[in-house]
């Protein structure tokens, strides 16, 4: 079937540095060096990345975080509520957008 | 999902047979030969620097039968060391100056002969570690074990792969979280893994499932607290080991689609500074035969140790063991991944 994502695409991730070496090089420099253990955890950013990856609906990130917090010791309680986390604040930000819906609304209306 | 309660070899699996087993690794697209990138940093042929542990392997036997285990073990195997045996390791023993004798199974407490080797190899002043899987402190037939373990001052290395019973029991069987807690409490009243006590009690982690273990500090950070403040437990060091592509392991990856990616994901994990510091070669792991081998994976998959070494303890020679050429395969991948695997935990 086509589709617009291929999961063997994820080990090819590296291509993208042929066309801007030096750019990819600074991307994975910083890369790395924001999930190194830090004032937060390796599992703890793992954990967050995992719910951005949710927020952000990247399905090659979800694999990749999904494998990386199990083998930072983290379990699917933990990653559950994680993504629960990613949905809370999907869904609050679509409500508190509603604030401006209300505010044209009362505008426009008698 | 298969029922594994009984073991490959009573269940008639292809698996049984140690060449199906290599073959299978052996044709796993994506996965070079583990030869390769040992030839690329130097390592192949890989040989033995010395023997610092003498690991005996006392049996098939055990009351347990997890998903993973690598030894096929399980209450119906009935493969077991004789005493005529045991006595031969100790007069190789004696032999020597190996400092650690590494007793394992199945539950190697199960063997009849298990308190006289401990006894025996602890009279020729070495250290001893038993591998247990804690649930056999509470059987009827074992009350006595863990007095008996801190009499001789044995190092217990015990196997725990998650601080939570969910995931321990879907490796371990049902109801085997809740036990080991119960022998973990009773091994830290008679004082193992109390601080200052000298009775030394280690944790094994191994991933619940087709992944690498974590860092082995963080993953005993976690251990630590989580064991202490839920269950009051307490330990002296974690242990990550990395489940071996073979056996019981090999089979869940099979059923569960996840061979091809599981080996993928150790060769592509290769780390040299691991494969440089492989168990295999320091240890000499002993079979419940008698049969010599470079490690207990080797001895499961029916690789005995190879270069003109001797192939059997009636033949034991500490000189031509120390420096023998290691045996090596597919599944060794296992132990160079990351940080590296081995019976000691980490390597890197």
């Amino acid at each position: 079937m086509e589709t617009y994502y291929h999961p063997g695409d994820l080990g090819k991730f590296a291509e993208m540095g042929k066309g801007n070496k030096e750019l990819w090089e600074k991307f994975t420099s910083y890369y790395n060096a924001v999930f190194a253990e830090g004032a937060l955890t390796e599992r703890e950013k793992a954990l967050i990345a995992l719910a951005v990856s949710h927020a952000v609906q990247c399905p090659y990130c979800i694999d990749s975080y999904t494998q990386a917090c199990l083998e930072k010791g983290s379990n699917v309680e933990e990653m559950t509520e994680a993504v629960h986390v990613a949905c809370a604040i999907r869904g609050g930000a679509s409500l508190v957008h509603g604030v401006q819906m209300r505010n044209v609304a009362q505008k426009l209306s008698m | 999902m298969s029922e594994t309660k009984l073991s490959l070899k009573a269940r008639g699996s292809v698996l049984t047979s140690e060449n199906e087993q290599l073959r299978i690794l052996s044709e796993i697209k994506g996965c070079p030969p583990f030869e390769a990138p040992m030839g690329r940093i130097g390592l192949d042929p890989l040989y033995a620097t010395g023997i610092s542990i003498f690991q005996m392997n006392l049996g098939k036997l055990c009351n347990q039968a997890c998903r993973h285990c690598h030894v096929d073990a399980a209450p119906d195997r009935r493969e077991m060391m004789t005493r005529e045996t045991a006595e031969a390791c100790i007069d190789a023993l004696a032999q020597t100056d190996i400092p650690t004798v590494d007793i394992t199974g199945g539950a190697p407490e199960l063997n009849p002969h298990f308190r006289w080797v401990v006894a025996a190899a602890r009279a020729l002043g070495r250290h001893v570690i038993d591998r247990c899987n804690l649930s056999v402190l509470l059987l009827p037939s074992q009350a006595d074990l863990a007095a008996f373990l801190a009499d001789h001052q044995v190092e217990i290395i015990a196997s725990l792969p998650y601080y939570r019973p969910a995931q321990t029991d879907a490796q371990r069987g049902e109801g085997i979280f809740e036990k080991s807690i119960a022998a973990l409490r009773l091994l830290n009243q008679i004082g193992y893994g109390v601080e200052g006590s000298g009775l030394i009690l280690n944790l094994v982690h191994n991933p619940v499932g087709a992944f690498l273990p974590p860092k082995q500090e963080a993953i005993e950070a976690q251990f630590r607290k989580e064991l202490k403040l839920r269950y009051g437990v307490v330990f002296n060091r974690l242990y990550t080991i990395t489940n071996m592509p073979i056996s019981r392991f090999l089979e869940f990856l099979i059923e569960t689609g996840n061979v091809g990616g599981y080996m993928e994901r150790l060769a592509n994990a290769f780390n040299p500074a691991a494969a440089a510091g492989v168990m295999c070669r320091y240890t000499l792991s002993v079979g419940w035969d008698g049969t010599l081998y470079d490690c207990d994976f080797n001895q499961m998959l029916d690789l005995p140790v190879d270069g003109g070494a001797p192939r059997h303890l009636s033949d034991f020679d500490p000189a031509a063991l120390h420096h023998r050429r290691i045996v090596t395969g597919n599944h060794c991948y296992g132990c160079t991944a990351g940080a590296g695997s081995s019976c000691g935990g980490a390597l890197t």
